[in-house]
């Protein structure tokens, strides 16, 4: 059962739209008629959109049924899943607004009101947005991760959304994913762009000061030895507001670096500090935000550490927050969003702009459900014509899942179980690997699997499949590796993904715990203890060394599920969790 | 002048400039060659404590916060970590050296500071995995430390 745009608003009225604000800020808040009509508020309406991973279509995406805080983030946002999340930002159970922002009742809830994105409809609502407002009072933000995640995006290198971005009118981006092209590729593909590519965090390295291959680049700064421009200046509602830019500061750790060997990142904080100080003085701004890819904790702590900064619009860790977290510092106060994942929502925020000075804000962070978002005709046949070549491909019907298949969540979830699965059985390995991405669409019980939810799943410029023999020391030492980069309990340690998923191995994981201590009772599927001397046959993909040998994942993947007509997994190999009761961000 | 009076010469004027840490990281030259005592057991020598006995004469430093570390918080690239340490607010420094403690021989360096020098180097060190980096200032016969941990990752998986 799919509503109408009238039942939904109907439905609305009965249910209550006011449950989506955070009940402190807009208990008093006239209740709208429908969701997409935002009271407006201030002179200045900051749009964000982030971490869309090349979405142009409608999709289903569940949020994450475990999502842990450790150390000072145990029960903060955005460590709160389900009924806790609900609760904390004072949203109506079994409410349309619920099931944008939690997992709960997925499937039943994903029937009613259907998909979710899609460029068509986010591109109607910028555009209601901006009448309603005036386009001179509007500033469209994008966080990054939007060049990388679908088959369209890899064949096109990025290319096909730069297009959609130019359509849709965005004004200033940053990055993580994007780098994981060829750089040439990311100096052109940013030519084309026709917003602005801001980062303060990437800096020519030393070797590349001698004799840098993108001189000419405009971006590139031969004085601060940045390779992009770190920040811009627009007028929006007659302020001035400066937006600086900071990119994913681990994208040489967590991706290749043989694609970016010229640029080292970092979150910086000193940096970012000296630039808000500089942009402060010199530019005279009225407001000062950064459009962040750092991922939620992070920048939460670089909140409280940098003062000067108005709002942080934040992005990577794909946390679909209701409502800023106010983070005091020793300036002030600075405003940290999280805008989620997928195409699945636009955060909006007003401000109250008088005498160089915020005064006030409003947020709400705007669930794009497409049955209730007319599709914008011009952006619909631009999708359409970047789909066209690669249509017949794209739409081969794989199998049906026996099951929602979704990746979101700190440990395996379904469809990488599938993968897990593929991997052992295709390849021939004990043991499987596959990365703890935060992206990849859903599919529901009894839909299609097609090939654009393979590509999906697993579309990144290093997909080559490995198989090898590791000592079971080495893959604890892996899961130690990758699990503290999860759960270490200082941010700037973390580097925003979630735990590597395994096939044909168990054990049991103690997230608070030190490296080292996390990973024990290691196990086969069959119940035999890991032997730390002992080798086992390990299958994976996504290296970010050199590169592996084999076929592409999703050849892999594809093939695994050709042999079946209906996918199903036979066992999650979850961890136990240990130390974790009552922890408001498990389900 | 023989090559060695010349980098010695060089050395002894302006250790702690940029170039010749540089120099230094990229291999260019060898602080064997250069310095006149190499104390040779504290640079083999396989524990922090031996290490700082060798250069400073003690194991038992306090921690000073007029000396900053910087170090990226993970490293991009273990083999070349990029390091600067600052002891400009002491004054009298007469040797900065920088210990990786988790390395097989801890010690990386120890930098000499002539008379006028500014207290700051900045060189790239190699390191092995995830340990505290230790600076080890001396300054007229005090000797004082800070630390910061550099993580070295296996990486991937990023969201």
């Amino acid at each position: 059962m799919t509503i109408s745009r009238r039942e939904f608003i109907r439905l609305m009225g009965m249910a209550g739209a006011a449950g989506m604000l955070p009940a402190s800020t807009f208990a008093a808040a006239k209740r709208p008629s429908d969701l997409y009509e935002i009271p407006k508020f201030g002179n200045v309406c900051l749009m964000h959109m982030t971490d869309c991973h090349a979405q142009l279509n409608p999709v289903y995406f569940r949020e994450p049924s475990v999502n842990l805080g450790v150390g000072n983030a145990y029960g903060k946002a955005p460590h709160l899943v389900g009924n806790a999340m609900l609760k904390h930002f004072g949203i109506e159970n079994n409410s349309i607004e619920a099931h944008a922002f939690s997992y709960l009742n997925f499937d039943e809830a994903s029937r009613a009101y259907g998909k979710v994105g899609g460029f068509a409809h986010l591109a109607s609502l910028v555009k209601r947005i901006r009448s309603e407002r005036g386009n001179e009072n509007t500033l469209l933000m994008d966080g990054g991760d939007t060049w990388q995640g679908s088959g369209t995006a890899y064949w096109t290198r990025g290319k096909d959304m730069v297009g959609a971005c130019n359509l849709l009118g965005v004004d200033v981006m940053t990055g993580h994913w994007e780098f994981t092209y060829k750089d040439k590729e990311v100096i052109e593909n940013i030519g084309e762009f026709k917003g602005e590519f801001i980062a303060q965090n990437i800096h020519l390295n030393e070797d590349a000061q001698f004799d840098y291959k993108f001189s000419e680049f405009s971006g590139y700064n031969e004085d601060d030895n940045r390779a992009f421009k770190p920040y811009t200046i627009k007028n929006v509602g007659g302020a001035r507001v400066a937006v600086i830019g900071q990119a994913f500061p681990y994208t040489p750790i967590a991706n290749p670096q043989r694609f970016m060997p010229d640029w080292t990142f970092g979150i910086k904080d000193d940096a970012m500090q000296e630039m808000v100080d500089q942009v402060r003085e010199t530019e005279k701004p009225d407001v000062v935000v950064v459009l962040s890819h750092n991922g939620m904790d992070v920048d939460l702590k670089m909140a409280s550490r940098v003062t000067g900064i108005d709002a942080i619009f934040g992005g990577h860790t794909h946390d679909g927050m209701p409502a800023p977290t106010v983070v005091k510092n020793p300036g002030g106060k600075t405003l940290v969003t999280n805008a989620g994942s997928n195409g699945k929502f636009l955060g909006v925020m007003d401000l109250d702009v008088r005498g160089g000075k915020v005064r006030d804000f409003r947020y709400r962070l705007v669930p794009i459900f497409s049955n209730q978002l007319p599709a914008d005709h011009e952006m619909q046949s631009y999708i359409d014509n970047v789909r066209k070549p690669y249509k017949d491909v794209l739409e081969e019907k794989l199998a049906v899942a026996g099951e929602t298949l979704y990746r979101r969540g700190n440990f395996n979830g379904t469809f990488d179980q599938i993968i897990c699965d593929a991997l052992n059985t295709v390849n021939d390995s004990q043991i499987s690997l596959s990365p703890g991405f935060r992206w990849g669409t859903t599919v529901l019980p009894g839909q299609n699997i097609t090939m654009d939810h393979v590509m999906d799943q697993t579309c990144i410029t290093y997909p080559e499949t490995y198989r090898r023999e590791m000592s079971g020391e080495d893959i604890k030492l892996i899961l130690e590796d990758v699990c503290d980069n999860l759960f270490n309990d200082d941010p700037y340690f973390q580097q925003g993904g979630d735990m590597v998923r395994v096939g044909g191995l168990d054990y049991v994981c103690r997230p608070n715990n030190k490296m080292g201590k996390r990973i024990s009772n290691m196990t086969l599927d069959d119940g035999t203890p890991i032997d730390a001397s002992k080798k086992y046959v390990v299958g994976g993909w996504a290296t970010v060394g050199s590169k592996s040998p084999g076929r592409p994942i999703w050849d892999v993947v594809a093939d695994y599920m050709r042999l079946q007509e209906t996918v199903s997994i036979k066992k999650l190999n979850t961890p136990k969790l240990v130390g974790v009761d009552g922890n408001p961000g498990v389900g | 002048m023989s090559t060695d009076t010349k980098r010695r010469l060089f050395l002894k004027g302006t250790l702690a400039s940029g170039v010749v840490a540089l120099a230094a990281g990229a291999g260019l030259i060898n602080p064997r060659q250069v310095l006149a005592a190499w104390p040779k057991s504290a640079f083999e020598a396989k524990s922090v404590s031996e290490a700082m006995k060798g250069i400073a004469g003690t194991d038992t430093a306090a921690g000073n916060d007029k000396i900053t570390i910087k170090a990226p918080d993970i490293a991009e690239n273990g083999a070349v970590v990029p390091v600067k340490v600052d002891a400009t607010k002491i004054s009298g420094v007469d040797s900065i050296a920088i210990i990786a403690e988790k390395n097989p021989t801890p010690l990386i360096a120890n930098f000499k500071m002539g008379k006028s020098t500014h207290a700051f180097v900045s060189t790239r060190i190699k390191m092995g995995k995830t340990s505290n980096v230790i600076a080890v200032v001396s300054a007229g016969g005090s000797v004082s430390t800070a630390r910061k941990e550099v993580k070295v990752t296996i990486g991937g998986c990023g969201g």
